[in-house]
């Protein structure tokens, strides 16, 4: 009897740790994994999804359990690749060319005239970036646009396009010094 | 050991100073058309009080400061406003920037013009009469003055007020001039910031190339207690930095302030501009610009900004043959522009004509490490190791080497033997960084914005199936789920949400 009891004891106490500690691990594992947190810190946020996870930080949580390898962010290029590489201790790849090329950053715009109000490109944006409501004319916010594409699919009148991000005065930057590259070349 | 107190570096230089400073300053013209843009400062571009169609008289505000480091535009001259829109301005990128066209109507009318007691305004006031006045740094970096009127926070009392006349730029002699011929209004500019900032002394630095500025501020200030400290001719004696050491043997640290070490510095010809505003009521819209280089005539003249430089080489008696660039600024820190057909802005100093003959550009060879570069750096920094990392685009390492220190003064490229380019790999890698920086807070508030989107659908799920449930036959559901579900608001509408998620964002 005494025997019984002590296993019965035992077994719950066991269990109860064991859920304890399963409920910790979930509870507690996204906000003190200081890995995610600096993987994160490197992708461009685009949320864009053609890593093949729902946004950064997932593809970060993957990278970090080891399921993703390094070079599958295009929007982040090969100077993303670069980053992670170093910061992982592993050697840089080339960008995986099956997730798709790395381009110049676009915005999305939303061509007014067109829009029916249907909000399918407001379900669809992964950063909140489109105002609208219910048929009524949407427009994006081109500040917070990350230009994620994901939008343009839904669009039942494809009239939302990407265009580039021409620069002006206050983003217009000197350019690597041309008579040099010359010589070293 | 006395003053002046030599800096690290520097150079001698040719000097040009003579083709343009024979003449006096030659009385602007109104031009039959000014484009005036709206950001001719550092800070937040002004925004724009009138749109086309509207009439202005000479002196109104027609941009407004736009926050603390901003400050105001006002008509160079009474006409019609023709365009509020993107106009080419002098800029090395050659884009266009916001800009209101007027067109004159001959009159050159003036608004009424209100002068202020400074001495029994409260300092703040004054600050800001200043920023509405549009007064800006008119050596050349356009920093709001109003901002550097202001101590507070940063030393009790300044020890130093420093007057720069040094003008060290080899082509240029607009501060020569307006000392020879202004003195007496700079020193009333000069009594303003004196009262405002209360220093123990007051040091009025000009380069001993410019004997009768020197005579003219030293009779000027005769009875004031300012010091006239005429100081050697050395590249960049000019250089706020460089003038500061050379006056008061002064350093400030490294990421620093002027104001650390006690310092304040101000160009003469804002000292002047300051005057006509509080004691005038006339806001900046003109300033003295030397045209020189390959012109007939060189000169300086005292021009309406926006005017183009066209005009006023045209004043000068146009081009001589074979000019190959046209530089804002001077030879050393200036830019090349794109073409004659900007106008003139708070920043514009210097036009000089360069012609075929002075531009042979000998080919780039490898950095040979004679560090010639060191020894002239005026900054004390180690130039061939900015090139280094800057060349290899290593932006973690070329910051241990105090790239932000670097003035861009060009003496380490004008001594290279190699002929590197060695500020504009400076300038190339602080943009660089800059992007990078901007980059880096985009992206922090899209990872932002993405997770409120995340806990945003998750709740909205919740709450669905809450209300899924308490639809369901009252016998499968519990006490609990129907408590819930009935603290939940209404489900809103699709496009609701996103909206709200929005504001939330924008007013943090
Ligand atoms: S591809 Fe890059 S930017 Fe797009 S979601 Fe994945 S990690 Fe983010
Ligand atoms: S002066 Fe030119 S060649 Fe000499 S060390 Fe500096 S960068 Fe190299
Ligand atoms: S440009 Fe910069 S690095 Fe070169 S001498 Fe001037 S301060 Fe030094």
């Amino acid at each position: 009897m005494m025997m019984i009891v002590a296993i019965v004891a035992l077994g719950a106490l066991a269990g109860a740790s064991g859920l304890l500690l399963g409920f910790a691990a979930i509870r507690f594992k996204i906000e003190g994994d200081p890995v995610v947190e600096r993987i994160d810190a490197l992708l461009p946020q685009t949320q864009c999804g053609q890593c093949g996870y729902v946004g950064c930080r997932s593809y970060a949580e993957a990278i970090a359990a080891g399921e993703a390898d390094i070079n599958q962010c295009p929007p982040g290029g090969q100077g993303g690749v670069a980053a992670l590489a170093d910061l992982l201790g592993r050697d840089p790849k080339p960008l995986d060319p099956e997730l798709g090329p790395e381009k110049p950053k676009m915005v999305a715009v939303i061509d007014e005239q067109s829009c029916i109000g249907c909000t399918l490109c407001i379900q669809a944006c992964p950063v909140d970036a489109i105002l609208g409501a219910a048929k009524h004319m949407h427009t994006v916010i081109a500040r917070e646009c990350t230009g994620c594409e994901l939008c343009l699919a839904p669009c039942p009148v494809d009239c939302i396009h990407m265009q580039p991000i021409s620069p002006t005065i206050t983003t217009w930057k000197w350019v690597y010094p041309a008579a040099e590259a010359r010589a070293a070349a | 050991m006395t003053p002046p107190f030599p800096f690290h570096g520097g150079l001698k230089t040719v000097r040009h100073k003579t083709e343009s400073n024979r003449e006096t300053i030659l009385p602007g013209s109104v031009p039959e058309r000014l484009v005036v843009p709206l950001r001719q400062h550092v800070g937040a571009i002004a925004k724009p009080l009138v749109q086309a169609g509207d009439r202005v008289l000479k002196g109104q505000m027609i941009g407004q400061p736009d926050g603390y480091v901003s400050a105001a535009v006002h008509a160079p001259t009474s006409g019609r406003v023709v365009a509020v829109d993107q106009q080419p301005v002098p800029h090395p990128s050659g884009l266009p920037d916001w800009c209101v066209t007027i067109e004159s109507d001959g009159q050159d009318r003036w608004i009424e013009r209100t002068p202020v007691d400074y001495q029994r305004m409260h300092p703040s006031d004054l600050r800001n009469f200043v920023r509405n006045a549009g007064v800006v740094g008119l050596g050349g970096a356009v920093f709001p003055s109003a901002v550097k009127m202001n101590l507070s926070g940063h030393c009790e009392r300044l020890e130093q007020l420093i007057l720069n006349g040094a003008e060290c730029e080899p082509w240029m002699t607009c501060d020569d001039l307006i000392m020879r011929e202004r003195a007496v209004e700079i020193v009333a500019g000069i009594h303003i910031l004196a009262h405002l900032l209360q220093p123990r002394e007051v040091l009025i630095g000009i380069e001993d190339d410019k004997p009768e500025a020197i005579a003219a501020m030293n009779a000027a200030c005769s009875g004031t207690g300012y010091q006239v400290r005429p100081v050697p001719t050395r590249y960049p004696s000019g250089g706020a930095k460089q003038l500061t050491k050379l006056l008061t043997n002064k350093e400030a640290p490294v990421n620093g302030r002027s104001t650390d070490i006690g310092v304040q510095c101000f160009n003469v010809a804002t000292a002047y501009t300051l005057h006509r505003a509080v004691a005038h009521g006339e806001p900046v819209i003109s300033r003295i610009v030397t045209v020189t280089g390959h012109i007939a005539q060189p000169r300086n003249i005292d021009a309406l900004l926006g005017s183009s430089f066209a005009d006023l080489i045209a004043r000068c008696g146009g081009y001589r043959e074979g000019v190959e660039r046209l530089i804002m600024g001077g030879p050393m820190m200036g830019f090349a522009m794109h073409s004659d057909g900007v106008p003139v802005t708070k920043a514009t100093n210097c036009i000089l004509a360069v012609g075929a003959d002075a531009l042979v550009e000998p080919p780039v060879m490898p950095c040979i490490r004679c560090g010639d570069c060191v020894e002239v750096c005026p900054a004390n920094l180690l130039p061939q190791q900015l090139y280094w990392h800057a060349r290899a685009k290593e932006f973690d390492k070329i910051q241990d080497y105090h790239l932000f220190s670097c003035i861009e003064c060009g003496c380490c490229s004008y001594v290279c033997p190699s002929h590197i380019p060695l500020v504009q790999y400076y300038r190339y890698a602080k943009n660089e960084i800059w992007a990078l920086e901007k980059e880096k807070q985009r992206a922090e508030l899209a990872r932002r914005r993405h997770q409120a989107r995340m806990e945003r659908l998750e709740r909205e799920q919740r709450e669905r199936e809450a209300k899924l449930r308490q639809k369901a036959p009252p016998r499968t559901a519990s006490p609990l789920d129907g408590a819930t579900a009935g603290q939940s608001p209404a489900e809103p509408a699709l496009a609701a949400p996103a909206s709200i998620a929005v504001n939330v964002e924008r007013s943090e």
